[in-house]
């Protein structure tokens, strides 16, 4: 028998957790201790190479990684221990699902002998987190621990990124066996997501497009997950073609809000003209957005003159909810990259100054304006004087969920891809401030915003405590209506004004909140004061909470009344009492 | 029109429901009938029947074939859900091939004496269904063919004395000489 005492790649289960993390390029990584994870904790003590940020709770952990991911375009990272460690990174999981996000998850788990026996902080991991990951693995034995981290890594970043969970019982992470770096055969052999779109379907793309008379782009989430590659290809996608282009929540920045094609986002709070431009297109090109239902309103009347191209990685996209014409699978940056090539060489621009002189026309009702205030700070006054003071800055944003939310996408003007971090289809409320704590690790010297709502801002709040550990300077902007914002505006817009249980009556003093957690507060009540404090906010190197008191029943449109279509939307100068009544009545069932 | 307001788009659909059977191919490993599964349950699939054996002990190669009813939309999003798990290799529409066979096997329970016993072993002989357990009072039967045989005979037992059923799901290959 060969004497394997002196094999480097012999090791223990939780030695190997750290040099496969290492090995794949990990600087950072989230995480909680716990009893199940103590042999891993113990070698990450015993080197240097992989920073630890420990948080305050495993959800924040897991949207700090997240914040992490989306920021860098590398997989996050968390590790926390089995049972109530696990479950409370379900959220941050289910968020990573529905938004494509790579992160890798690693829990403990008890020992192989307990498994099944209700045994102290015992909790089936893989059977929770099945729906809520794209792939999980319980490894029994320390010899297949090194092929399934390798594999996990790769699911995560391939393909739709997505999360994934490693679930190691205690016994294993104890067990010695042997390592091995990545390899090929890692992988199942079942798994191999297609990259390069079809030819012919290029082909019948790009002719379509050339014989587009009312075209419009409409591009998502795909496009950012693809790389900065991809959103190089589109704004000259844009440029070689002229053509209008909208985008989804989970996709600003891929081009830029400065662009003279750019229409604003679409969708539910959307701009008038994206809207309209999508309603009456006759040439669709989806690049990386799947229509999800925030964004077709109802489906049996959106765009319904169009011929649709669909392009995405996950072929489960096409045809879900809307059928489309020209379905092609692969990465969004590979495949613009195809399309701009043929286009550049057999096709033509086509004359669309009639388009845009449509599109003007629509523009020209400033979905987006609002009435003026000299007393009271109005949330769009704020995010846009918020956006204007950090203009040029090197600046990532983080919200949380809710008409905040909305109105940073409305009012922020994003330039650049991996900028805006946001929960779009989970929609977690919580997600904002503990994604900045990720961001801000993975870009010390960066401005990192998080524009939080007085709720939402309380599901988290004790990151707080992560930031000022590790130095993070990130800025919590909150919009402070002392309401539930969203949900009060659908109460006022759909369930006859009747205000249940979204008015928060006891609301921490934000300042002292602050203080306490050894950062700095400041609040502002006067829009004359506004600049000035941000300002100062902008200045401070530390973490910041800043509590921005503004007008309370301010609501966020334009707005889709649920169950309508694109051209049925309600705009502001439009929004009075009577006009909202009818738009929301009927009891149509409202998206 | 009197719908309760409310934040999801309550849309009925009225396309026609068709029935499918799927055939899918998978490695297998821990879990991976309960990801099929709750792929189903999940996401509001039916499943009308579903049949899980290893059939490449080699590879580990587990065949699952799952019948289904849905709109057409649905079937298409069933078969691309079902694709793009880590461990499938590969789905297979068997009724949109149109050139499969179904087969399926019930084991029938029938009790009863004089007349309504020779009745049923008639029946059973019409249905080339074989005896395979016996007492002085009752039957077991083994039956194969596809499900509609299987309901028929199944019927047909039941004003016999039928006592209970047992049935194995439909497995399903196609015709010629390729494999999926």
């Amino acid at each position: 028998m060969k004497d394997k005492s002196h094999d480097p790649n012999q090791m223990t289960g939780a030695a190997m957790i750290v040099r496969a993390l290492i090995d794949h390029g990990v600087q950072h990584l989230f995480g909680y201790p716990g009893g199940a994870v103590l042999p891993i904790y113990d070698e990450i003590f015993q080197q240097s190479e992989v920073e630890h940020i420990l948080v305050r709770h495993e959800q924040g952990a897991g949207h700090a990684a997240e914040g992490y991911a989306r920021s860098t375009g590398k997989p996050g990272v968390v590790l926390v221990t089995s049972g109530p460690g696990a479950t409370n990174m379900v959220t941050a999981l289910t968020d990573a699902l529905m938004d494509s996000i790579p992160l890798v998850c690693i829990t403990g788990q008890v020992p192989t002998h307990l498994i099944g026996n209700d045994a102290f902080q015992e909790c089936d991991t893989v059977g929770i987190t099945r729906p809520c990951t794209k792939h999980n693995w319980l490894v029994r034995n320390v010899n297949d621990l090194a092929k399934v981290l390798h594999e996990a890594f790769y699911v995560a970043t391939s393909g739709r990124p997505g999360p994934v969970v490693v679930d190691v019982p205690k016994d294993v992470q104890f067990a010695v066996g042997t390592y091995h770096p990545p390899r090929k055969s890692d992988v199942h052999v079942s798994y191999s997501p297609r990259v390069k779109g079809d030819a012919a379907q290029i082909r019948k793309a790009v002719a379509l497009l050339a014989s587009a008379k009312r075209p419009v782009i409409y591009t998502g989430g795909g496009v950012i997950n693809s790389g900065r590659e991809a959103s190089k290809l589109l704004r000259e996608f844009v440029e070689v073609t002229g053509f209008p282009i909208t985008s989804t929540l989970m996709g600003l920045g891929a081009y830029p809000a400065s662009g003279k094609n750019w229409l604003g986002m679409l969708g539910m709070h959307g701009t008038y003209e994206a809207n309209m431009t999508m309603h009456d297109c006759d040439v669709m090109l989806c690049v990386g957005a799947r229509f999800d239902d925030r964004i077709t309103g109802r489906t049996d009347a959106f765009s319904p003159g169009s011929k649709k191209i669909h392009i995405d990685i996950d072929p489960s996209s096409i045809n879900k909810n809307i059928r489309v014409d020209v379905p092609i699978i692969g990465d969004c940056g590979n495949v613009l990259g195809d399309l701009l090539q043929v286009f550049k060489a057999e096709a033509k621009r086509p004359d669309i100054k009639a388009w845009w002189q449509q599109i003007a026309q629509w523009r020209a009702r400033n979905s987006l304006s609002y009435r003026k205030n000299n007393d009271i700070i109005l949330p769009q006054y704020a995010i846009q004087r918020l956006f204007e003071a950090t203009r040029g800055k090197d600046t990532y944003i983080t919200t949380e969920v809710g008409q905040h939310q909305m109105w940073a996408a409305q009012f922020y003007g994003f330039e650049e891809p991996h900028r805006w971090m946001t929960s779009g289809g989970l929609g977690t409320m919580g997600y904002g401030l503990p994604a900045a704590v990720g961001v801000q690790v993975a870009h010390p010297d960066s401005l990192v915003i998080d524009i939080a709502g007085d709720a939402s801002v309380q599901m988290t709040i004790q990151e707080m405590s992560t930031a000022v550990q590790y130095e993070l300077p990130i800025k919590i902007f909150i919009l402070n209506n002392q309401y539930m914002g969203m949900v009060r505006q659908w109460q006022q817009l759909l369930h006859g004004n009747r205000l249940s249980h979204s008015y928060t009556e006891a609301l921490p003093d934000f300042v002292k909140l602050a203080e306490a957690y050894g950062c700095v507060g400041l609040q502002v009540l006067k829009p004359a004061d506004l600049d000035g404090a941000i300002k100062e906010m902008i200045a401070i190197k530390r973490p910041v909470l800043f509590d921005c008191r503004v007008a309370a029943l301010e609501n966020c449109f334009p707005m889709i009344p649920s169950g309508k279509a694109h051209n049925e939307m309600l705009l502001p100068e439009e929004a009075t009492d009577a006009a909202t009544a009818s738009a929301f009545a009927g009891g149509k069932a409202l998206v | 029109m009197n719908q309760p307001a409310s934040a999801y788009f309550l849309e009925e659909r009225h396309d026609p429901n068709e029935t499918h059977t799927l055939s899918v191919l998978v490695q297998n490993e821990p879990g991976v009938l309960a990801r099929v599964i709750g792929l189903f349950s999940g996401r509001g699939y039916n499943i009308e029947s579903l049949t899980v054996s290893e059939t490449e002990s080699q590879k580990h190669l587990s065949r699952v074939t799952i019948v289904t009813t849905g709109t057409p939309m649905v079937i298409e999003q069933i078969k691309h859900q079902l694709d793009r798990m880590i461990p499938v290799y590969s789905v297979v529409d068997m009724t949109l091939s149109g050139r499969s066979i179904e087969r399926e096997l019930a084991m029938v329970k029938v009790r009863g004496t004089g007349n309504h016993r020779v009745e049923a072993l008639r029946l059973a002989d019409a249905f080339r269904a074989r005896v395979i357990d016996a007492t002085i009072e009752s039957f077991v039967f083994e039956i194969t063919g596809n499900s509609a045989k299987i309901n028929q005979f199944i019927d047909l037992m039941r004003p016999l004395g039928l006592v209970e059923v047992s049935r194995t799901g439909v497995a399903a290959i196609g015709r010629g000489p390729e494999g999926m």
